[in-house]
């Protein structure tokens, strides 16, 4: 017995079940594990690569029949781990950790790039649950860069909307996410804007909100130690984004506003540009 | 039991003065946690902080450890984070853009005397209200407990750094050392301001299913109320014998673990891995029940309760 330790925060051994293949280098990692089973969409877990890297990632997949799973894409030695694993092999897990996304009713804008669509999938479900209209916009380099497609497709159905956007227009609309975004915008009326994915995409997607006067939630990412709020590395703005994020608002958005898109600090603490 | 009035967090009764430092409270934020910038230290006063202490620097740019650097065990944290930090000019640049004269003291780190003569002169322009010498974290080599293991090695760093200013200098000490109170008065004689006490302890974990070691650097540091204990010793035995005020650290969350370590002769206490537990909420949280069990016990003042065990 523990009164210190919560069973969230205790590192939890499991195994691979399933590694399944996003695009030619990204793979979906399923696993078990009763804490993440009931983690909410946007919320985070420490998942280690044993002897490369520990890294933040958000859960893709919740529940899906006992199962959770992180979706990785390869660019560094833990990811890199991470995607080579075969089932049965041996990962660990902290967490589930952060904030989450907060689902509202009304007409709602998801916004993903890259393996950013991650926890969009999950908060698509929960927002379909609760009577929300979705239009999630999911962007990658070419069409072979999606992340998540089949179950994107597989989960919105009309009257709910998937807008694809690839820089290449090898599948769906040529461009970039904040074009399609724009182009929804002036089409249409949106109560709530969700997004995952680079930092600057998002900023871009925020300002447009802004001008829209549309309340927005961005999932920001930051290197991590400790993801309970002592390292402080994943700071911006006065928040750590282990404990008060990593889903802030646009209230909060406004207050990072010099750093949101633009600077994060390194493993030194270093001031960098993103 | 009746809770102090919000107003009352600012009495004069909670307010110490350690070291020639004026603190509206004896409850700081601990080095080496969050104290990477000054919106989080900011942000730490804003929550009731007497006074903050940054995140140990060093004389040049450091990359931690890779992660995994911290890993709970049943009774406490285990970190081996590695001392990363921007080093001494970087992380001074960022501390100039601070507004406002604020209760920051910068925690150093070294390799030894001529590494610690080096980082002053490029200090004195910063707003800190004083240093404190990390000799004693336990899981990089060739500085903290590794220089701070020795008493003699303490009084030549001390001594350089007293050299090089004037605002008062801490030196924090470590558990895992042959004589705890040697080495206090070591740091004392050559005119250290300050004692804090203590750092993490040396420990290692390994899972068990995976059968290896959790942290990549394999040892780190053991922080929380498994530490508590052994904490409360160190200030007690070197209160005993040293004149300069003893800052307490080591598994501080609650407001009864921060009047214990008072008694045990802490003239204040810095709380580390209780801002993982309890959240910002800790140093009010601490503040409150501190004034509360003054008022409960008949007492004016916090310096009245510093070292009252010593009496038995």
């Amino acid at each position: 017995m523990s009164v210190f330790l919560t069973p969230s925060d205790r590192l939890r051994i499991v195994r691979v079940e399933e590694s399944r293949v996003e695009t030619q280098t990204a793979r979906t990692v399923f696993f078990r594990d009763e804490a993440c089973l009931n983690a909410k969409p946007g919320q985070f877990a420490m998942i280690w690569a044993m002897g490369a890297d520990e890294m933040p990632m958000s859960l893709s997949v919740m529940n899906d029949e006992g199962r959770s799973a992180v979706t990785v894409k390869p660019w560094g030695p833990g990811s890199n781990l991470l995607c080579s694993l075969k089932p049965g092999e041996l990962i660990g897990v902290r967490g589930p950790y952060g904030n989450n996304f907060t689902s509202k009713k009304g007409s709602t804008l998801l916004v993903g790039g890259g393996s950013g669509v991650a926890p969009l999938i999950p908060l698509s479900q929960e927002l379909m649950r609760i009577g929300a209209k979705v239009t999630l916009v999911l962007a990658g380099k070419t069409s072979g860069d999606l992340m998540l497609l089949g179950d994107a497709e597989r989960i919105i159905k009309p009257p709910h909307r998937l807008v694809i956007v690839t820089d290449d227009g090898s599948a769906g609309v040529k461009g970039l996410a904040p074009d399609a975004v724009r182009d929804l915008l002036s089409k249409k009326a949106f109560d709530q804007i969700y997004s995952c994915g680079p930092e600057k995409m998002m900023r871009m997607v925020f300002d447009m909100a802004e001008e829209k006067g549309i309340p927005m939630e961005a999932s920001l990412e930051r290197p991590m130690e400790c993801a309970i709020g002592l390292c402080g590395i994943c700071v911006v703005g006065k928040y750590l984004l282990c404990r008060d994020g990593p889903v802030l608002d646009s209230k909060q958005l406004r207050e990072v506003s010099k750093e949101f898109g633009f600077t994060r600090l390194d493993r030194a603490g270093r001031v960098v540009p993103l | 039991m009746a809770k102090a009035a919000p107003e009352a967090l600012s009495s004069s009764k909670l307010s110490v003065n350690i070291a020639g430092l004026t603190l509206s409270a004896p409850t700081m934020l601990a080095a080496g946690v969050v104290g990477i910038t000054p919106s989080l230290l900011r942000r730490a006063l804003d929550s009731g902080a007497g006074a903050v202490l940054t995140k140990s620097i060093g004389l040049n740019p450091r990359e931690g450890y890779r992660n995994p650097t911290v890993v709970g065990v049943e009774c406490g944290y285990l970190n081996a984070i590695g001392l990363g930090n921007p080093g001494v000019q970087a992380f001074s640049e960022q501390l100039k853009n601070i507004k406002g004269d604020l209760p920051i003291i910068m925690s150093l780190f070294g390799s030894g005397p001529e590494e610690f003569s080096q980082m002053m002169p490029l200090l004195e322009d910063t707003p800190v209200k004083g240093y404190e010498l990390n000799l004693s974290c336990p899981h990089v080599k060739g500085v903290g407990v590794e220089v701070g293991q020795d008493s003699e090695m303490v009084s030549k760093i001390v001594s350089v750094v007293k050299r090089g200013t004037k605002k008062p200098v801490f030196v924090k000490v470590s558990p895992n050392v042959g004589n705890v109170v040697e080495i206090a008065r070591a740091a004392e004689s050559v005119g250290a301001d300050g004692i804090t006490a203590i750092n993490t302890l040396r420990a290692m974990t390994i899972d068990v299913e995976a059968k290896r070691p959790v942290l990549s650097n394999k040892f780190g540091g053991l922080s929380g109320p498994a530490i508590r204990p052994v904490a409360v010793r160190c200030v007690y035995e070197i209160s005993s014998v040293v004149r300069i005020p003893v800052v307490g650290c080591g598994g501080v969350s609650k407001w009864s673990d921060a009047v214990e370590m008072l008694l045990a002769g802490a003239s204040a206490v810095q709380v580390g891995t209780g801002l993982a537990t309890q959240g910002y909420g800790v140093f009010k949280a601490l503040n409150e029940g501190i004034l509360r069990y003054l008022s409960e016990h008949g007492f004016e003042r916090v310096e009245q309760i510093v070292g009252l065990s010593h009496s038995f």
